[in-house]
Order: structure tokens, then C-alpha cells, then sequence
């Protein structure tokens, strides 16, 4: 498969008063066309600030994109001028968000905000894209589309909003969409449908997906190749049935042990001792090797680099690596 | 079999819809409506929903946080919704509740040990001198370490504070803890330490918990028993193994086929509810679950399914069944 986005060596910092954070350090991945890929972590591990990288929505002075390339169908996000960035936003990538309700305006009408991009982007006048945007909620499974198409976003519930957001992000057939923790705020009934939908659009209209989420089972039911991150860095990646069915790195096997699946009762649950790191106190060394249970001398001191392995999954550890770093 | 810890039978709480300048009443949101459930002590109910299923209401009301409109509450043979404030107040300490959130939960302005400490001296429970002592061994049974006790709350991260809402139910030593999603703010490595924490806890505390959860899978995995509760009323109660493996009520079925589970490529049938939990202000007629329900038939539009014991101890609200 071709690859549609391609990012390298993409870092984004944020200067706060107690100094310099790397909430994404060095992380580089590929999305293929038509492929969904999902980014996991758990909350401060960068995955969101990862998407906001790629849209361009890491906002100075707090923050920026410190350095990386970003390739999206042959052209350098990064480096582009915002007017083009503009016109690839929304259009080419589209992107929703964990709240629906503070993604949409709560004052403009549902059916004038998703007419908004196909006049922006697709040249559509009033009254055609109040038609497609009428074809779009009935799209995403909502019954009385005119009737929707005029209220509020306050009268509507937040799986229907939710549907919205996707019907926005649909509307410009884009060849990505960004979605970040799209179920999370969501009940699992609700959160089922919105999954299925999305895999349905995703197979009628041959778009990717980069999916952001920290529910393993979500990955599970969604993916085609995972990327795990922790501490702002990729750990491990691979196919989602071989990283599910062999995981190498220990942060990986300990999240996969760690979630109470139904069904599957155990007297106790596996628990990765410790915490996350403060980001501000990151020292070179596996940022991992204090909540690890197979810490050698080596992952304190140096960075364990992102390397293929055997079966093409690819980790980060020095478990990993050759004999002789271990002395 | 021994006394219940805790009975509550035919519970209610309705909440009035006002209208208009003068707040007339013009209805009422059923949040509760005709809940029953028993605990015994040392057990673990969890009652399970969705947003709006009226589960954390049922909290609140069993602690009569709120008044309840109907319905009886017993804590170990006395009704709490009768008893005088007094009365309550010393009761109290022997009831707990743990909220979701462990941020919004602690004053930002009070050190972790006082917090833990002062309901302890707010109920006369011990002298001042006797209560840092109380309150490390607490912190050391929640897993947390002697230095934290003179931190705020902002120097700890969601795990950790949560752990303080642990530590200061806790140091009561109370019969029932009744905790309101506890590990749903949580990523999910501190969610199974705080999940074994609880199990901890109670296998050498011996309290019971109400544990109200939207997550199944927590669920199953810390509580015997078990509630399924939709807009308001319970649906289906069962042991823990008769639920996750014979599922009766069709709402059941369909919560337990919607949790994703973390297996890849993996085959299962999928009963998918359309559309959204309707409004309580306005639940629909008869079998208030119909609307969703892919096998209604013309009965449960009209009649309201009684709920009942389908055997064994196994209760469900279903026409079908």
C-alpha cells in the first residue's frame, strides 16, 4: 500500500514556567492509504499533541513544533504557508475531537456549520450544500434531517453530536481523518455505533484513519497497525493481531495485562507498579525503566532506540538489543 | 442467611421539572423509580448504566444525600430516610462514599492528612493527638507513603489522589462504602492498581461495597452481584457468573456485546441498539427499554414488565423472557 502520510523525527515543546516540556519527542510513523492506525497511550504520553502537530493546530507562544518533517501526499505540512495549510485542513484532513459539544459553535445552526466547509472548500452555493449537508446527517443515522439541520447544538444528545462532527468531517471526503478519543465521552451502546460507522465510511470511501484512543479494546476492534507511545515517544509498533498476540515491549504487555477484559475474570489484576514521569525531570534513559520489571543497568543511564524486530513489529527497549550493551 | 447490611426496597426519587417565573411544577424526572436491592456485609453490588440510567442518584439517595420520594432505605435494620440529623450523624461514619472525580473531590487548600483526619475528629472518633497516627497507617493501607501527609492535594497525580478518597473513607472503618465510578477518570495501569486496591481492602476490612460503574468489565470483576439499571429501573440483577454468562434481559445482552474487548480480528455477534437513550423527563410507555429493543413486540409498548425472579435468584424486567 502507498504511504499518504509520512512523519519523521516530529518533536513539539511547550514552554511552561517550570521549563521546557517534550510532549512529543523524535516520534515517527507511517499511515497507508486506506489503513487505520491507532496511537495509544495513556493521558500525557502525546498522542493528542501528536494530531494537533499534523493539523497545525500547536498554537505559539506556548507551543510549538520544534522539528520533524510531516510528508502528507508528497507535500510538507510543516513547512507550508498557512493559506495552503488552510485549504488542506478540513478538506484533505479532517479531524474530530473528544467533546463534540465544545467542538461545535453553540450559537450557528447544525446544518450552517456543516454547510460551511463545502462552501469553503467545495465552492458549493447556499443551497446545494444545504442539500449535501441534509444528505450528510441522514448519512451518519439521524432521522428528521430538516428538523436537525435547524436546531442548536445544545438540543441535541452527545452521541448525535458526535454524528455531526463526523458528518463535518465526511463532508469534504478527506483522505485522512484524525480521530482523537472520538468514543471516550461517550456510553458503550452509543459508542458501538459511532465505531461502526466510522468503519463503514472508512470502507465505502477508501479514506485512513488515525485513530487516537487509550482504550485497548477500541484498538482491538479498529486498527490495522498500532503505535504505542509513552512519555511523549513510540515504544513499540506493529500489526494490531501481532502486537496484541506478542507484544514486546514491557510498557505494552503490562497495558494489555493491566485492562479487565469481560469475560475473562481473574482473581487479581496485573498492575504496572509506579506512575508516569514528570515530563519536566526526563533524564536519558528508557523513560519506562522505573516501572519496569525487567530494568537492566543500561535502560537507566542511555535512550533505547525504536528498532524493526524479528516479524516486523518494532520496539524500543534494550531487551531487544544486542549482547554486548548489557555489560 | 445472616442479616442484610443494607435493604432498600421500592426506592424512588423523583425530581420536580419547573417551569416558567412562578416555578410551577409541571412534571417530574423519575431518576429512581422502584429500585430494590440488598447487600449483605461483606459483599459487592455493582449497579451498572449508562449516563442517565439514574445509578449514581441511587447512591446519593441510599445515603440520603437527597430525600428520597418513596421507598425505604435500611442500614443494618434502622430506615436512614427516618431517623433525625442526629441520629444520621452518627451513623455516618459507618456509610462512606467515594466519588469519580478525586480532583474536584479535596479542598485545594487542605493539607492530604487533615483532610483524611478530619472526619475522624468531626465525629469525636479519636483525640487529636491519636489522629496522625490513624491517618499514616490509613495512607500506608492505601499505598501511599508517610511524607504525603503533609502535601496538598495538587502535588499528586489522579491515581494517587484518588487513593487519598480511599484513605479518607477508609479511616472510618466503615460497614458499606458506596463508590460512585471510582476508576473512570483513571488510565487504565492506575485503574487496575486502584481496582486491586479495592479487593485489598475489603478482603482484610471485611466492608461491603456498592460499587456503581458504567464499565463492565470493572465490574465483573470486583462484584458478586450484580445490577443492570435503564432510565431510572433495574432491568436485570444477578450473580456475577449468571449475568456475564446468561444474560436474560435484551439490554443486558446488548451492553455486555458493546464493550469492546482487547482481541484483534475477533468474531462476535453484536446486537447494535439504535438511537439514544431516551429523556427520563418523558421515558416511553410500558417497557421503557422498547424503543431500543430490537425483539419488542406490541405487549411492551402497553404493559410495564413486572420484575421478577426468573430462577435461582436471577431477577429481570422482560416480557420475553
Amino acid at each position: 500500500m502507498k504511504h499518504l502520510m509520512n512523519i519523521e523525527g516530529l518533536s513539539t515543546v511547550f514552554y511552561t514556567e517550570e521549563g521546557k516540556v517534550a510532549a512529543v519527542d523524535h516520534v515517527s510513523f507511517q499511515v497507508r492509504e486506506g489503513e487505520t492506525v491507532c496511537i495509544v497511550g495513556e493521558s500525557g504520553c502525546g498522542k493528542s499533541v501528536t494530531a494537533m502537530s499534523i493539523m497545525g493546530l500547536v498554537e505559539a507562544p506556548g507551543g510549538k513544533v520544534a522539528g520533524g518533517k510531516i510528508d502528507f501526499a508528497g507535500e510538507d505540512l510543516l513547512g507550508m504557508d498557512p493559506n495552503t495549510l488552510r485549504a488542506i485542513r478540513g478538506n484533505e484532513i479532517a479531524m474530530i475531537f473528544q467533546e463534540p459539544m465544545s467542538s461545535l459553535n453553540p450559537v450557528m445552526k447544525i446544518g450552517e456549520q456543516i454547510m460551511e466547509p463545502l462552501m469553503v472548500h467545495l465552492k458549493l452555493n447556499k443551497k446545494q450544500a444545504r442539500l449535501r449537508a441534509i444528505e450528510l446527517i441522514t448519512q451518519v443515522g439521524i432521522a428528521r434531517p430538516d428538523q436537525i439541520a435547524d436546531s442548536y447544538p445544545h438540543e441535541l444528545s452527545g452521541g448525535m453530536l458526535q454524528r455531526i462532527m463526523i458528518a463535518i468531517a465526511i463532508s469534504c471526503n478527506p483522505k485522512l481523518l484524525i480521530a482523537d478519543e472520538p468514543t471516550t465521552a461517550l456510553d458503550v451502546t452509543i459508542q458501538a455505533q459511532i465505531l461502526d460507522m466510522l468503519r463503514e465510511f472508512k470502507a465505502s470511501g477508501g479514506m485512513s484513519i488515525l485513530l487516537i484512543t487509550h482504550d485497548l479494546g477500541v484498538v482491538a476492534e479498529m486498527a490495522d497497525y498500532v503505535i504505542v507511545m509513552y512519555s511523549g515517544k513510540v515504544v513499540e509498533e506493529g500489526g494490531v493481531v501481532e502486537l496484541f498476540n506478542n507484544p514486546k515491549h514491557p510498557y505494552t504487555k503490562g497495558l494489555l495485562k493491566s485492562k479487565p477484559v469481560v469475560g475473562q475474570r481473574l482473581e487479581e489484576l496485573y498492575s504496572i507498579p509506579g506512575q508516569v514521569p514528570n515530563p519536566l525531570e526526563l533524564e536519558p534513559s528508557c523513560y519506562f525503566h522505573d516501572r519496569c520489571e525487567q530494568c537492566l543497568p543500561v535502560c537507566r543511564s542511555r535512550q533505547p532506540q525504536l528498532k524493526e524486530l524479528d516479524g516486523g513489529q518494532k520496539a524500543a527497549c534494550w531487551l531487544y538489543e544486542e549482547a554486548e550493551v548489557h555489560v | 442467611m445472616s442479616e442484610a447490611l443494607l435493604e432498600v426496597n421500592h426506592l424512588k426519587k423523583y425530581f420536580p421539572v419547573t417551569e416558567g417565573l412562578l416555578n410551577r411544577t409541571v412534571g417530574q424526572v423519575k431518576a429512581v423509580d422502584d429500585i430494590s436491592l440488598t447487600l449483605q456485609p461483606g459483599e459487592t453490588f455493582g449497579l451498572v448504566g449508562e449516563s442517565g440510567s439514574g445509578k449514581s442518584t441511587v447512591g446519593r439517595t441510599i445515603l440520603r444525600l437527597t430525600e428520597k420520594t418513596a421507598g425505604e432505605v435500611k442500614f443494618k435494620g434502622q430506615d436512614i430516610h427516618s431517623l433525625s440529623s442526629v441520629e444520621l450523624r452518627l451513623l455516618r461514619p459507618q456509610m462512606q462514599l467515594i466519588f469519580q472525580d478525586p480532583y474536584s473531590a479535596l479542598n485545594p487548600r487542605v493539607r492530604v492528612g487533615d483532610a483524611i483526619g478530619e472526619a475522624l475528629l468531626d465525629h469525636g472518633l479519636c483525640s487529636r493527638h491519636e489522629v496522625r497516627e490513624l491517618v499514616l497507617e490509613s495512607l500506608d493501607a492505601c499505598g501511599l507513603s508517610a511524607y504525603h501527609i503533609d502535601r496538598f492535594p495538587h502535588e499528586f497525580s489522579g491515581g494517587q489522589r484518588q487513593r487519598i478518597g480511599i484513605a479518607r473513607a477508609l479511616i472510618l472503618n466503615p460497614d458499606l462504602i458506596i463508590a460512585d465510578e471510582p476508576v473512570s477518570a483513571l488510565d487504565v495501569s492506575i485503574q487496575a492498581q486502584i481496582i486491586n486496591l479495592f479487593s485489598k481492602l475489603q478482603r482484610s476490612k471485611g466492608m461491603a461495597y456498592l460499587f456503581i460503574s458504567h464499565d463492565l468489565s470493572v465490574v465483573e470483576h470486583l462484584c458478586s452481584r450484580i445490577g443492570v439499571m435503564y432510565l431510572g429501573s433495574m432491568v436485570e440483577t444477578a450473580s456475577r457468573d449468571e449475568l456475564f454468562h446468561s444474560p436474560l434481559h435484551p439490554y443486558t445482552k446488548a451492553l455486555l456485546s458493546a464493550v469492546p474487548v482487547p482481541i484483534p480480528r475477533l468474531k462476535r455477534e453484536r446486537i447494535v441498539l439504535k438511537g439514544d437513550i431516551p429523556s427520563p423527563a418523558n421515558p416511553p410507555s410500558g417497557c421503557k427499554f422498547h424503543t431500543r429493543c430490537p425483539f419488542a413486540v406490541e405487549v411492551c409498548k402497553a404493559q410495564t414488565p413486572v420484575f421478577r425472579d426468573a430462577g435461582g435468584g436471577h431477577f429481570v424486567a422482560c416480557h420475553l423472557v
